[in-house]
């Protein structure tokens, strides 16, 4: 067992925890974005959005990570951070892997509040535009508030998938809690299976309270009809 | 949301349709930005050279690299569903077992093996094989991914099972026993066959899921599918982005063929109406699970 401290266990679940954080945050606002336009009374913007949710929601998740390192970063030189210092990469590495999360994870946030939408009656809609209300008025007012708090279950689901998908960062070193157990699997191989079970552990601990909490809430806040 | 384009907004008057037309304009304006900022940067870096292109003129690069790169992919895909189906099933029925001994454990396992990342699965199934198999070096990356897709998917595809079979009106059940049937022969008879036309729609987009996650084992694994071509190509030809593109549209293309496929068999079933579920009369859509999209 005392091969574990020798490892930055909870260093690694942190930097789990903050790629999930900053990932969480950034879909939840360029999912509603998406949503917003797939509804919009523009073409070009529903245009825009389908097209684009359709494609990213189809690539791998690994594929934009790497991309995201290899075409971004090392093709094209863009590099997301003015450090200098020697944890640059380190740095750039981890924005780059929360912009792809962000990219990724935003379709199916989008995909949920798009299907909450629709569960808000037709008649709060209609009521909203005989007000004279205008589009932004009638979704952001009406709408929007409605909506989001019925797809509370379905977003616990996509945070728990965001959650666990942040080892995907590994592919290009992000130090969290999967490039830690490939490591440790290679260095402590009689162990393996221990180790397998503390990160295992680890991730029910992650996941577990989300789906409990967020589980909760969406009773408490579900608009009772 | 039915009626005249969408309950969000009227029908545009004269007012409405100049105002949406300048938001068009704009939109596309701001889009036209984008897409110039992005082409200039590639321009930039000699990325749409006849030279980083050519290689997909090149018969070769498709039969030596690509296509049995999607070969492989697919074949891992159709591996882990085909497995993974019928332990799905049977996790699933074991879960709504009224014995608790059999309904408790299989429900840690499903629960368990949903909660842990697919990558850490594959890295596991992959230290496995190492330490306590001697299945050959060559195959182990293919044996390690379809274990992790496996494990994940089973227990997925279990909650699919059994959320379909909870879905089914009582009446199927009670009418089986009151003709005599046994209780397994219920299940497999009356309530899984049944089930599996509810939900074969969100299991062929399982599929998608598949095919996507498939691409782990490139990474960390060294496994040979289409993705890992991102090393091999740019590797000859120095060519980084294209070949992301390419490979990136070859996915989209095929996970969209499989989502069309879910999307005509949604519709088939949904024509032929002769079945007696009418899962969404109890229970509505927005519950039934949507399988976590990874």
């Amino acid at each position: 067992m005392d091969f574990l401290s020798h490892y930055d266990l909870l260093g690694a679940f942190w930097t789990t925890v903050q790629l999930t954080f900053w990932s969480a945050i950034g879909a939840l606002v360029w999912g509603i974005v998406l949503a917003g336009m797939r509804v919009s009374p523009v073409w070009l913007m529903r245009a825009f959005a389908t097209a684009y949710v359709n494609v990213v929601r189809n690539t791998p998740l690994t594929l934009l990570i790497v991309g995201s390192s290899l075409g971004l970063y090392q093709a094209l030189g863009v590099s997301l951070t003015t450090d200098t210092t020697t944890s640059a990469l380190d740095i750039t590495n981890f924005r780059l892997s929360v912009l792809a999360f962000v990219l990724y994870t935003g379709t199916f946030v989008s995909e949920a509040v798009r299907s909450g939408i629709n569960t808000v009656p037709v008649g709060q809609a209609e009521a909203a535009r005989a007000l004279g209300l205008g589009f932004m008025q009638t979704l952001t007012i009406v709408v929007l508030p409605q909506a989001l708090r019925s797809v509370v279950a379905p977003l616990a689901s996509v945070l728990i998938a965001l959650t666990k998908n942040t080892t995907i960062a590994s592919a290009i070193g992000v130090a969290e809690a999967s490039l830690l157990m490939k490591e440790m699997l290679e260095n402590e191989g009689q162990a393996g299976l221990l180790v397998f079970t503390v990160f295992a552990l680890g991730f029910v601990i992650l996941t577990l309270p989300i789906g409990l909490i967020l589980g909760w809430l969406s009773k408490k806040v579900a608009v009772k009809r | 949301m039915s009626g005249a384009p969408s309950v969000l907004y009227d029908a545009p008057g004269p007012k409405a349709r100049a105002r949406n037309a300048v938001y068009t304009v704009v939109f596309l304006v701001a889009l036209a930005a984008v897409a110039w900022v992005v082409f200039s940067a590639l321009n930039d870096k000699g990325q749409f050279t006849a030279k980083m292109w050519s290689p997909f003129l090149q018969g070769d690069t498709w039969t030596e690299y690509l296509i049995p790169g999607l070969g492989t992919t697919l074949l891992a895909a159709l591996l882990a569903i085909v497995i993974a189906l019928p332990l799905g099933a049977v996790f699933g029925i074991a879960r709504l077992s009224e014995h608790a001994w059999i309904r408790v454990p299989a429900g840690v396992v499903v629960e368990l093996c949903r909660a842990i990342p697919v990558l850490m699965l594959m890295l596991f199934a992959n230290f496995f094989y190492v330490w306590y198999t001697d299945i050959d070096s060559d195959i182990r990356p293919l044996f390690a991914v379809v274990t992790g897709l496996v494990l994940y998917n089973g227990s997925v595809l279990a909650e699919v099972f059994r959320a379909g079979i909870s879905s089914l009106p009582r009446g199927q059940s009670e009418a089986a026993y009151a003709l005599g049937l046994r209780k397994v022969q219920t299940m497999l008879t009356i309530l899984l066959p049944q089930a599996v036309t509810v939900m074969l729609p969100a299991i062929v987009s399982q599929l998608v899921v598949v095919v996507k996650d498939t691409a782990l084992g490139s990474t960390i694994l060294s496994f040979s599918d289409l993705l890992s071509n991102y090393r091999i190509l740019p590797a000859n030809f120095g060519n980084t982005i294209p070949t992301l593109i390419v490979i990136g549209l070859i996915y989209v293309v095929v996970n969209w063929i499989v989502t069309r496929l879910a999307a005509m068999l949604e519709q088939r079933l949904s024509r032929r109406g002769r079945t007696a579920v009418r899962p969404t009369a109890t229970v509505p859509a927005t519950e039934l699970p949507v399988a976590d999209p990874l």
